[in-house]
């Protein structure tokens, strides 16, 4: 049987473009989301927030609100779990507040009642009494010697000795020795960056609809990017066995890693316990700014050593990340991707993971890498300035490839970093003239991409159509992808399957949509579950020929004997293979399970003009293109997106988005009004290159796409601006005042 | 709550005026319904003002000027064919606000009465010497738009006053108007500072002029002195530095999350000469 469809070219279905299967639903508001799930008997849920960034909880009197009529049920932290520990125990703290109010829209209390307006009025009712304490939110000062400790003994074991407590965690690598080689160097540049938080800013508001019976038994409905890690959270942070718990992924209005944990799933789940109703729960706009998890804030040294020629000689970088008042910032994916995309001799790399006042931060599309980049891709800018050189030819002279080792220590595969240089370079962009006032930024940036735990599950029906079950919620179009290349495997036409995102008590464990794995690792497992399903489908054409199975082979949709010696036979199509399964062997499925370990890394260059009026500091990004390596793009329009998407999160990253908190540590900017997520008229037409460097972990190529994306931005849009201005910019975001004051500072 | 959806004026004012707590009037919601949504305001009395006769529309005055409806949107404004000729400067401020749904909401005469010192229509129509008609218990009076608001979401208006109008003078010949604000983003976002200017000129001369500031002060101001540094004489550089700084001089802005003192009373100056450049290209003739 030649089951093998490793492949990277010659494809029928693969690499077009036809509808997503979802899309119908999507225009026409047939779709259902979080808030869309309803049940007899509901109960509407509010949550009862901390005003205060830091404060002891002295006292809970819920008397009031629960005499109020309508109201059902009051869950404090008493309603969980006890004992917990590790990320469990962190979660638990971030869902339910215990002794201490952490930050600013940390949750105290919830209630349930009969109608979400009773619900928020007996949010009022409830006294909280708290004791203020000290606070801090800003990275560097919570490093200060004098700064409050947050939490005393949250620094875990990789923290030397000496730093402040409010270090959590601490990562250094790197080799070779870098004070040589900045000796070696003919220009060393060294500068401070800083970054503020920004939020994932998905559309949709977290929402869920939970039951959860005295029997232990219960079911959620929930917008999430991973079902089984909020079965699995929930049911620790509520004390139940895990399997008792069904989850069920509602569609996904955006969610770029913000959806990768828990906030109120498990507060609707205590509610409904204690109520015995069915609870609805679901954020305001202003709650998911204050009490769902932005990305890191920064503040990074980067110092790099060049020769004339463009040869980078050392480099190093200091990348302390704030985190909220948890640990988990990811300082170690910063300086991992830090100096990626480059062939080092010399390197350095150090995070610093610190606990302030604030939200617990999430994941964020590439976490850690885009601040990385930026810092790192900034200093490469201005060596190129002071020394004449071409950005992207002194990229391409120090460009990692495949052989060579990274940063952080491992030897790179194959990789695409080059084939994306060479193509930004050929594009016109590169070439086209600016006009006055206008700026170029160049940029590369790097994510590893992601394997982890998948389950997929294949079932043909008699008319020889197929569903398939994945367990990897859909944020990207990838119900499209999997049906593309089970089309490709099974030989039957895209149309002719349904890709369903399975409920947790239907398949196999899945981990979370995140690190670009689900077309990587639910695409393998849908490839491999089509080819189980061929198997059979051959094994059933040998028992009707009566011949050896590894006689048949499978094209195009049909079994065919292997050769002459395999007999004279008809080829037989799916159709008639499926229509009599029943009486033949019985259903033919297929399935696969495995922690494929093969995602290869993505590299992406991107090239940005931005023109700046000089008289009020406001930028505008007037070109845009983005290019990056996809391995082999299976649905080209979804891969073409999530470039786009990247770029477009990216410049409001750069230019407008930020947490802005006073000096009462309470967050001011807690909507879209004053939080600026660009809007269609910030942006302009964003083009994208794909390059096509196949990863030889996936069978047709693929590499993991949407983080990528969002790692080069930041420096490109920076390094544009600073050339339009003739300032270097080193604080985001470069909001109008922030860029109007560096000109002023240029023009004395 | 209490919600009232009266069929005339007289019925409106007689509401207003025997109401106890809270009241608001309620046209587009824009502002209204957002804010309670949000817990700023929870009014005890809600009067919708939309079901009153005449309240949508637009119409000439004897005058030869504009009086527009209290619940008149922000769309019926762009699409009117001739408001726009007349003072192109009013209808873009308004343009200005929210999406395209929110413009088939929202009013000018809400975006004056909410009294935020950042509303865009409001230094437009202060240029433009617009008066606001309102009605009450002891009948009917007019206040110059300057004169409404009284301070952050403040207005001068008096307990069971309702106002049913904004008047706008007749626009007459050569002159022209215009309004620009600065945000940082494109679109969908809110004033960090406004500008509006209104002139006439005979030749290349300026023989009148009036200028707004928003979002430099607790309420959108009327700078008079404009008229000593335009009248009389051409838009040349010396009176577009003059007219920069008289906006500069009259800024009283706050540090926030929106802008710095400093760079709202710079960008003041910048947008007081690009206003100023506009509105005198369309008196001479230039098309909006």
């Amino acid at each position: 049987m030649a089951l093998d469809s490793s492949k990277t070219t010659g494809f029928k279905y693969v690499g077009t473009r036809p509808n997503r299967p979802d899309g119908l639903d999507k225009v026409t508001g047939r779709a259902k989301f979080g808030a869309d799930a309803t049940a007899p008997g509901m109960l509407f849920a509010a949550i009862k927030r901390s005003p205060h960034a830091h404060a002891k909880i002295v006292k809970i009197d819920a008397s009031k609100a629960l005499a109020m009529e309508g109201v059902k049920a009051v869950v404090t932290r008493a309603d969980f779990a006890e004992g917990l520990t590790g990320e469990d125990w962190n979660i638990l703290e971030n869902v339910m507040a215990g002794d201490t109010a952490l930050y600013d829209g940390h949750a105290v209390a919830a209630v349930a009642a009969t109608s979400a307006l009773i619900a928020k009025d007996a949010i009022k009712a409830i006294e909280v009494e708290y004791q203020i304490l000290p606070h801090v939110t800003d990275v560097d000062k919570a490093i200060e010697p004098d700064a409050p400790v947050i939490r005393a003994g949250a620094a875990d074991a990789s923290v030397p000795e000496g730093l402040h407590p409010n270090v959590v965690r601490y990562y250094e690598s790197g080799h070779g020795d870098v004070e040589a080689g900045f000796a070696e160097a003919d220009l060393v540049i060294e500068e401070h960056f800083t970054t503020e938080a920004t939020h994932q800013g998905y559309i949709e508001p977290h929402a869920c609809l939970g039951t959860l019976g005295g029997d232990g038994k219960g079911e959620l409905w929930c917008c999430t990017q991973g079902h089984w890690n909020v079965q699995k959270v929930c049911a620790a942070l509520l004390g139940l066995e895990t399997s008792q718990l069904r989850v069920t992924a509602s569609e996904i209005g955006g969610g770029f890693g913000g959806k990768t944990t828990v906030f109120i799933e498990p507060v609707a789940l205590a509610l409904s316990r204690k109520a015995n109703r069915p609870v609805k729960l679901v954020m305001t706009r202003s709650e998911v700014f204050r009490a769902s998890g932005p990305t890191s804030s920064t503040s990074m040294n980067v110092k790099i050593g060049m020769k004339k020629d463009g040869t980078i000689t050392a480099a190093q970088g200091i990348f302390r990340l704030q985190g909220g008042a948890f640990p988990g910032a990811p300082c170690d994916m910063t300086a991992m991707c830090a100096f990626a995309p480059y062939n080092l001799k010399n390197v350095h790399q150090v995070g610093y993971d610190v606990i302030t006042n604030r939200p617990k931060q999430a994941a964020y599309r590439a976490p850690g890498s885009p601040m990385a980049a930026f810092a790192v891709e900034s200093v490469m800018d201005e060596l190129c300035n002071q020394l004449g050189l071409d950005p992207i030819e002194v990229r391409l002279k120090n460009a990692s490839h495949e052989g060579t080792t990274a940063n952080f220590g491992i030897t790179w595969p194959r990789i695409g970093l080059v084939e994306t240089l060479e193509a930004a370079k050929a594009h016109p962009h590169y070439a086209a003239p600016l006009k006055p006032g206008q700026g170029r930024g160049i940029s590369c940036g790097f994510w590893f991409n992601h394997g982890g735990e998948t389950s997929v599950s294949l079932a043909m029906s008699e008319d020889g159509s197929a569903q398939i079950m994945v367990g990897t919620p859909d944020i990207g179009g990838s119900r499209a992808s999997m049906a593309l290349m089970a089309a490709e495997v099974l030989g039957i036409p895209y149309e002719n399957i349904r890709c369903t995102i399975a409920d947790t008590s239907s398949l196999g464990y899945n981990e979370i949509s995140h690190g670009s794995r689900v077309t990587y690792a639910s695409g393998l497992a849908t490839i491999k579950a089509a080819e189980a399903a061929v198997e059979e489908l051959c094994r059933r054409a040998a028992a009707k020929w009566d011949i050896p199975a590894e006689a048949v082979y499978w094209e195009d949709g049909y079994a065919k004997p292997s050769g002459p010696n395999a007999g004279d036979h008809e080829p037989l199509h799916i159709t008639e293979l499926t229509a009599d399964m029943g009486a033949t062997g019985g259903p033919i499925n297929g399935h696969f399970e495995a922690t494929p370990e093969g995602a290869g890394v993505s590299f992406a260059t991107h090239i940005v003009d931005a023109e700046v009026d000089p008289e009020t500091g406001a930028t505008k990004v007037v070109r845009y293109t983005v290019v990056q390596d996809a391995g082999k793009a299976i649905h080209p329009t979804y891969v073409e997106g999530q470039f786009q998407g990247g770029a477009a999160q990216g410049i409001g990253w750069a230019l407008n988005e930020e947490y802005i908190y006073g000096e009462d540590g309470r967050l001011q900017n807690a909507g879209f009004l004053d939080y600026r997520i660009p809007v269609a008229s910030d942006l302009p037409f964003i083009d994208t290159v794909i390059v096509e460097v196949p990863n030889p972990g996936h069978p047709f190529g693929v590499r993991g796409v949407g983080e990528t994306s969002i790692c080069p931005p930041l420096a490109a849009i920076a390094n544009a601006v600073s050339n339009a201005v003739g300032v270097r910019m080193r604080q985001l975001p470069m909001r109008p005042a922030r860029v109007l004051e560096a000109l002023e500072s240029k023009n004395g | 709550m209490h919600y009232y959806k009266p069929a005339s004026f007289a019925e409106a004012v007689a509401l207003a005026a025997g109401a106890e707590g809270i009241t608001r009037i309620l046209a587009g919601g824009t502002d209204v319904l957002v804010q309670m949504r949000a817990d700023i305001v929870t009014p005890d009395t809600l009067i919708d003002i939309k079901a009153i006769p005449g309240t949508h529309e637009i119409a000439r005055t004897a005058e030869g000027g504009w009086r527009i409806g209290v619940a008149v949107t922000g769309a019926e404004m762009s699409e009117h064919p001739e408001l726009g000729r007349d003072w192109p400067g009013v209808v873009e401020a308004m343009d200005l606000i929210g999406s395209t749904q929110v413009q088939g909401r929202a009013t000018p005469i809400g975006n004056l009465c909410n009294a935020s010192p950042a509303a865009d229509s409001v230094p437009a129509m202060i240029a433009a010497g617009a008066v606001l008609n309102v009605i009450g218990p002891d009948g009917s009076r007019d206040i110059p738009a300057e004169e409404v608001p009284a301070g952050p979401g403040k207005t001068t208006l008096k307990k069971g006053e309702i106002a049913t109008a904004l008047t706008l003078p007749p626009r007459g010949q050569n002159g022209g108007d215009a309004y620009q604000r600065f945000i940082p983003r494109t679109e969908m976002d809110i004033a960090v500072v406004g500008c509006a200017l209104n002139l006439t000129v005979e030749g290349d001369q300026i023989t009148s002029a009036r200028m707004a500031l928003g979002a430099v002060a607790p309420t959108a101001l009327l700078i008079p002195a404009v008229t000593e540094v335009l009248v009389g004489k051409t838009l040349d550089d010396d009176a577009l530095a003059a007219l920069a700084a008289l906006a500069e001089a009259n800024c009283n802005p706050i540090d926030d999350k929106r802008g710095t003192v400093k760079f709202r009373t710079h960008v003041a100056g910048v947008l007081a000469r690009r206003v100023a450049q506009i509105a005198y290209d369309r008196a001479k003739g230039a098309k909006a």
